[in-house]
């Protein structure tokens, strides 16, 4: 059976199929990855790449297709099978406890009852030879995300794998720690070992990897060597036609305009152990401009939003104030009557209820501002009403679906983060605060959503987007922000603003000493 | 060899959300049918005593509307509860302070008479129930307590306070020594519908317009949406405004208040005074009316008169059979087990998977295993 391959690939996938339902999630993939290569695995969200991943890390198992491991025909049923292949996984979304150590983390997943002061010793010199310096005694909870990697990256190495398996690794990073991994990941080569690299970041792309697989709803569209490509022909290769790109005019007079939202002196006690105080955040959105808080996930975002948003109650009411008015007080009802609106991070189960319709999400956020519209006396809502606006929306907003008026989870996740936009700026908000407007939202739906966003503050609103994704703030904000363990830096001119002022920013060096900072990362 | 795998369904299914009730009730029949045999009956026989015969009689459908009565009135209340995921155990013991808040009336004022005996103790029953029922509302709010266990422990509590009360400062004085109130007079006795036709009283109407009502609030109105979306996912809830903390004391004030209205109700229709038990579980039972109805307030009238058959059916067996009525709670606990079951089907489908495919690999795997110590 081993006879007719090439003995240097260390994987080959033929045919590998994964049907839910009626969505074939994976088509007939082809793929061979080479010994000592770091493979790209491209495509837009819903493009079949984690599909793909989980049956070659055994977490899915697929409807039909083979797969060769050094020539022979294996059969992955579960994680612990392809550990013992050699294939190691570093997910995106860590699987770590943070009440234990970092050493504790690594035993739990090694099972060979190796006593915890071997395995730290091992992890702290595996660690300082990967140049991921990593103290094993610490406690997960204290972790920057950066770190938390680490732990998954040194786990994964621990057990000696042929073939290391990464999602998105630098979607939690700065810039400057992406560098330090890129470091990483070429050692790794140079010991030929094999690299799956899973990213739609195509500059890094370009820089690290040397083949590159690129998957289109489901199916492989075409392999290539990035170098040879420009992002743009990725682009195209990912996406299947051309993204129209956004276009943001100068913000005019914003210098003298109003603030419609600022933030004073907003502090936040941690609410759990684990999550981040705010420390004295100043902030002035003005109408008319893009403001955009940068930073890496886990830094006081999520805490700053709710705090802004009132769903959580600020002490001092005039630490938030919306249109002039003192707004600390109120909650998040009185602050939409104030003409605030708000894009929560979470789509389903935050942003809007699972299992109703879109209509009714619609009445979710507006049920208040529109009380007349919708509201009929004595409580009666007017579904005939509720259900006119949710179709002009779905309209405006290009929302694409099955059903007239299906369930919010029935919806892709790029086409009900546009419904959620849209839901919002169909009210024609002075305040817009988003969270991560944009995140698994596909390139065409994502370019639609930052367009709406510039054009909304265009017209004189203020509009205030936190946001993991660079490249995104770098296209809408007239000025950048970057929130720091809940401190929150001076907002940077986006003339002024390099991708390297704003990564030291976000690896928490102070303004104005960026050059004294690389020794902590 | 073959298994059995549970394959979510990427929509629940709107067919099983129907179906459900009806296969629970299919697969009750089974069960029952099993179980006597096993007592030595004749299954055929005791279905029809059990639930044809029954209701054959005119006087014997104003007995299940009696018994149907509290059980619609306590799960329309208990639905608007479940639905925002508040969980109220207790309505048994909401239906007792309701009754012993609205017999007050007529026990201590026995000479106040009019028509206004009446509704003032409809209304003293509510807000008796609300009343009870704000005690777990309000340590869950307060402390974060778990409602269930505070609202079903209460039941016992207000189970053995109308005892008390019943034997101590309430027993009638002319009662020869049993435990029990003064019989009511007319003007505190809730007027039968048809008193040539049977005992059904105005219980019944409550309990129907009570389930028009709720379906109102639930489908129709602001709340109804408030209460659906808090249940269904919290975090959402709160992005929207609404207050958790008001929503379980909205949940628990009206479901008590129903609960409290059916207990004085049961007591100023049916029975006409106080006594140590009053009700045969109609707050536990309700628990299954409201689930076997979908939490709907129509599909819970529709369950509310099964149930009460079950009641009526196990005093018949027990009459013409010889068998215990406790074989009524079988029934009951075995619907709501199968209720509970079959609701998996909604989000979920069956798949039998054979192992056959699985063998055929397996050899492969075993190939790669050697070459795999090479590697290490």
């Amino acid at each position: 059976m081993s006879a007719n391959h090439d003995g240097a690939n260390l994987l080959e996938v033929r045919g590998l199929t994964k049907i839910f339902g009626t969505l074939t999630a994976c088509d007939h993939v082809d793929l061979n990855i080479a010994k000592g290569e770091i493979h790209a695995l491209l495509g837009e969200n819903g493009a079949g790449k984690s599909t793909l991943v989980k049956m070659l890390f055994g977490s899915l198992e697929p409807n039909s297709g083979e797969i060769f491991w050094n020539g022979q025909a294996v059969r992955i049923p579960s994680p612990g099978v392809a550990k013992k292949l050699g294939i190691g996984m570093v997910f995106q979304h860590f699987s770590l406890f943070e009440a234990l150590t970092a050493a504790e983390n690594i035993a739990l997943s090694l099972d060979d009852g190796s006593p915890i002061g071997s395995i730290a010793a091992k992890a702290r010199a595996l660690s300082y030879s990967y140049g991921l310096p990593l103290d094993p005694e610490s406690l997960v909870g204290d972790l920057s995300v950066g770190e938390r990697q680490r732990i998954e990256i040194i786990r994964c190495l621990l057990q000696t794998p042929q073939l290391i398996i990464l999602d998105e690794p630098t979607s939690v990073l700065t810039p400057q720690e992406a560098d330090k991994l890129f470091e990483t990941l070429e050692r790794l080569r140079a010991e030929g070992k094999s690299i799956l690299y899973i990213s739609h970041r195509l500059e890094e792309v370009k820089r690290i990897c040397d083949r590159a697989t690129v998957l289109r709803h489901g199916k492989v569209v075409g392999h290539c060597n990035p170098r040879e490509e420009t992002a743009a022909s990725l682009a195209r290769m990912m996406v299947g036609s051309e993204v129209k790109s956004v276009v943001r005019a100068p913000a005019e007079g914003i210098e003298t305009a109003q603030p419609l939202l600022e933030i004073r002196g907003l502090n936040r006690k941690p609410a759990t152990p684990f999550s981040i105080p705010l420390k004295n955040i100043r902030l002035d959105v003005r109408a008319g401009e893009v403001i955009g808080i940068a930073g890496v996930a886990g830094n006081g975002q999520g805490e700053f939003f709710e705090s802004v948003s009132g769903e959580v109650l600020q002490q001092d009411a005039t630490s938030v104030r919306i249109r002039g008015k003192d707004a600390g007080g109120l909650t998040i009802t009185g602050r939409r009557l104030l003409g605030a609106a708000f894009v929560p991070e979470e789509r389903l189960g935050h942003g809007a209820a699972p299992r109703m319709k879109l209509s009714e999400n619609l009445l979710l956020s507006r049920h208040a501002t529109d009380g007349k519209a919708f509201v009929g006396t004595g409580g009666m809502v007017k579904s005939g009403a509720v259900y006119a606006a949710s179709q002009r929306i779905i309209e405006a907003m290009d929302v694409r679906k099955s059903a007239p008026d299906p369930e919010a989870a029935a919806l892709s996740g790029g086409n009900l983060q546009k419904f959620i936009v849209g839901r919002e700026l169909d009210r024609r908000p002075s305040v817009m605060v988003v969270n991560q407007p944009t995140w698994g939202v596909d390139a065409g739906a994502a370019a639609h959503i930052r367009q709406a966003l510039i054009e909304l503050s265009r017209s004189g609103s203020a509009v205030l987007v936190i946001s993991q994704d660079l490249d995104e703030l770098f296209e809408i904000s007239d000025a950048i922000a970057v929130m720091h363990n809940g401190v929150l830096s001076e907002p940077m001119p986006i003339a002024e603003a390099t991708f390297e002022k704003v990564g030291l920013l976000m690896g928490g060096a102070e303004p104005g000493h960026a050059e004294h900072t690389l020794e902590t990362a | 060899m073959m298994r059995l795998e549970l394959v979510k369904r990427p929509q629940r299914s709107a067919l099983f959300s129907m179906l459900s009730p009806f296969i629970a009730f299919a697969l009750t029949i089974i069960a029952g049918a099993i179980m006597f045999a096993l007592l030595g009956v004749n299954p055929l026989t005791a279905f029809r005593i059990y639930f044809i015969e029954p209701i054959s009689q005119v006087w014997q459908l104003h007995e299940l509307a009696i018994k149907a009565a509290p059980l619609i009135l306590i799960a329309v209340g208990l639905s608007v509860c479940y639905k925002a995921n508040i969980w109220n155990i207790g309505a048994e013991g909401q239906f007792i302070f309701g009754a012993i808040f609205g017999s007050a009336i007529p026990v201590l004022f026995p000479e106040f008479e009019g028509p206004l005996v009446l509704p003032l103790m409809l209304l003293l029953g509510m807000v008796g129930g609300a009343a009870y029922a704000a005690i777990p509302a309000f340590l869950k709010t307060r402390f974060n307590t778990n409602e269930i266990l505070t609202s079903l422990m209460l039941v016992y509590v207000a189970q053995l306070f109308l005892d008390w009360l019943v034997r101590g400062p309430w027993r009638d004085p002319q009662g020869h020594g049993f435990p029990q109130t003064i019989q009511f007079g007319d003007a505190a006795t809730l007027p039968q519908l048809m008193p040539d036709a049977g005992r059904a009283n105005w219980g019944f109407v409550f309990a129907l317009v009570a389930a028009v009502l709720i379906w109102i609030l639930m489908g129709r109105m602001l709340k109804g949406f408030e209460v659906r979306v808090l249940g269904s996912s919290p975090r959402a809830g709160r992005f929207a405004g609404f207050g958790l903390n008001r929503m379980v004391f909205f949940a628990f004030l009206l479901s008590g208040a129903l609960a409290g209205l059916a207990g004085i109700s049961e007591v100023s229709g049916a029975i006409g005074q106080l006594q140590p038990v009053i009700s045969p579980g109609y707050g536990f039972t309700a628990i299954i009316v409201a689930f076997l109805g979908r939490l709907n307030p129509l599909g819970i009238v529709a369950a509310g008169l099964v149930l009460a058959l079950t009641y009526l059916g196990g005093e018949a067996v027990q009459s013409a059979l010889g068998i215990s009525d406790k074989v009524a709670r079988v029934f009951q606990g075995m619907l709501l087990f199968f209720v509970l079951g079959c609701d998996t089907l909604i989000h979920y489908r069956i798949r039998l998977i054979g192992l056959a495919l699985t063998k055929r690999q397996a050899p492969a795997k075993l190939e790669a295993a050697p070459k795999l110590k090479e590697a290490r």
